[in-house]
């Protein structure tokens, strides 16, 4: 495999089913129903064969990772390989005796995620009212001697509370947090005029996370997740297509990235009827933008093609219908007016917002359901 | 140099693992979120971070196996760093 990368993580979603409910989840519009899963051995087949590839961290995620049974299996499995592993869990769920035989079983650490910092703002973006479990499990993670990371999405509804996000977070004990500013794919991009925060709003929280991230040093570590809208040019998403990670979902299926099951015009291989080396070097949906070969213009001869290698296939396809297009948060993009068109909407002085109480503009939230829509609160 | 600090126990963190990596030939410290390329001596003082040798036998040990002198200075400014970067921890 000379010149070929070798990818270092695998995000293994080894299910769709989650008590979550969030309005920006990544996870595909259409979910996969449990008789759909992968079964273990499939599973451990797969995680042998990412080793083998030279994956070294696998990220247990779904959905709610916990909702599996075996998870304690596959875990095990890493740990004999050698192989870091990581929960990325909504934490309900969590019990000790759970979390006790996961770090038995070789866990190495755990992300939490929270979408706000009360009750009242996780049911608003989340559906979900156990905002008790989280703060539990945040001390059953810290009890059961593993490291507490945390995440948050960041968006026009919560951005204005990040100060007071922070704070739960440290009272918590996480050593390290995510403000992951919102991606726009799938139910984010279904939800995406009410959660684009405006310039404004986003300078603030910019403003917020500096002064706290100084203050911090040292007992928290704050990462920022750009918000690519208001970004001049795209993020280099992932490394580049089939770079350095790889995402198998439940179904079996495997693609370069958590969203790539987005573009619906394209094929992807499952693990099922091949193995992942050939998965990874060989089949055409991983080849078919890895590098710079298919690259159109503006990125063809474009300096920054070898620093942000197009942007995001998936925001291409998402926006675009062409997943083989520049992406367009690219201010040379010929397609840049479908960015700068919601940024204009967002920063419209009569734009509505989801967390107002009824002032009865129609504004909904859809969120993660196969078929419900609820109307804001 | 502080005599205490030769007779502290560093330990590499629970979060943290130590490995060899046989796809790349290369020494690893893998951590929530991160992969560490380490040197070969970076890996030679963590791996020896056991929670039981105290830095001064950390030290004794290397000048064995490198056939090296005057590690010490060497050895406490990388502790340091691992420590400030929540690799190791000290007891």
């Amino acid at each position: 495999m000379t010149g070929m990368p070798q990818p270092f993580g695998l995000l293994a979603e080894v299910t769709h089913q989650c008590p979550l409910h969030c309005v920006y989840c990544s996870n595909p519009v259409e979910l996969f129903e449990r008789s759909a899963e992968l079964g273990t051995d499939d599973w451990l087949r797969a995680i042998r064969q990412a080793a083998e590839l030279g994956v070294l961290q696998v990220h247990f995620s779904g959905g709610e990772p916990l909702v599996r049974g075996d998870l304690e299996t596959l875990v095990a499995e890493c740990r004999g390989l050698g192989l870091y592993t990581n929960l990325i869990t909504s934490g309900l769920g969590l019990t000790e005796s759970r979390a006790e035989s996961l770090v038995s079983a070789g866990l190495n650490s755990a992300q939490l995620s929270i979408q706000g910092d009360t009750a009242e703002s996780t049911n608003l973006v989340a559906a979900s009212k156990r905002f008790d479990k989280k703060e539990a499990a945040a001390r059953i993670i810290r009890d059961a001697g593993l490291p507490l990371n945390m995440n948050v999405v960041l968006h026009r509804v919560n951005l204005d509370r990040l100060d007071a996000i922070i704070d739960v977070c440290v009272e918590w004990g996480a050593e390290r947090l995510e403000l992951a500013n919102t991606q726009y794919y799938g139910w984010a991009l279904r939800n995406r005029e009410l959660l684009l925060p405006s310039k404004t709003q986003l300078d603030e929280a910019v403003g917020v996370y500096e002064r706290r991230k100084a203050e911090l040093e040292g007992r928290m570590e704050l990462l920022w997740i750009l918000p690519d809208y208001y970004e001049p040019y795209p993020k280099p998403c992932m490394g580049g297509w089939a770079q350095t990670a790889l995402t198998v979902s439940p179904d079996g299926r495997v693609y370069p990235c958590p969203v790539a099951e987005e573009i619906t015009t394209m094929e992807f291989p499952s693990v099922r009827d091949h193995d992942l080396e050939w998965i990874w070097a060989e089949s055409p949906a991983f080849q078919a933008y890895r590098g710079t070969d298919w690259m159109p213009d503006p990125c063809r001869s474009c300096s920054r093609k070898e620093l942000d290698f197009g942007g995001c296939r998936c925001q291409a396809f998402a926006l675009t219908g062409d997943a083989g297009r520049t992406d367009p948060v690219c201010i040379h993009s010929p397609d840049h007016h479908l960015v700068q068109d919601a940024l204009d909407r967002a920063n419209d002085g009569a734009h509505g917002d989801a967390h107002g109480d009824g002032d009865g503009d129609g504004e909904q939230l859809v969120y993660r359901r196969p078929t419900v829509s609820a109307r804001r609160s | 140099m502080d005599e205490s600090e030769l007779t502290a126990v560093p330990r590499l963190a629970s979060k943290a693992m130590l490995r060899h990596d046989n796809v790349r030939d290369v020494e690893l410290l893998l951590l929530p979120e991160r992969v560490v390329l380490l040197n070969k001596s970076g890996a030679a003082i963590l791996g020896l971070c056991d929670g039981n040798r105290t830095v001064q036998q950390v030290v004794e040990q290397l000048e064995r196996d490198f056939e090296a002198t005057d590690l010490l200075n060497d050895v406490m400014t990388f502790l340091k760093d691992a420590r400030g970067r929540g690799w190791v921890v000290v007891t």
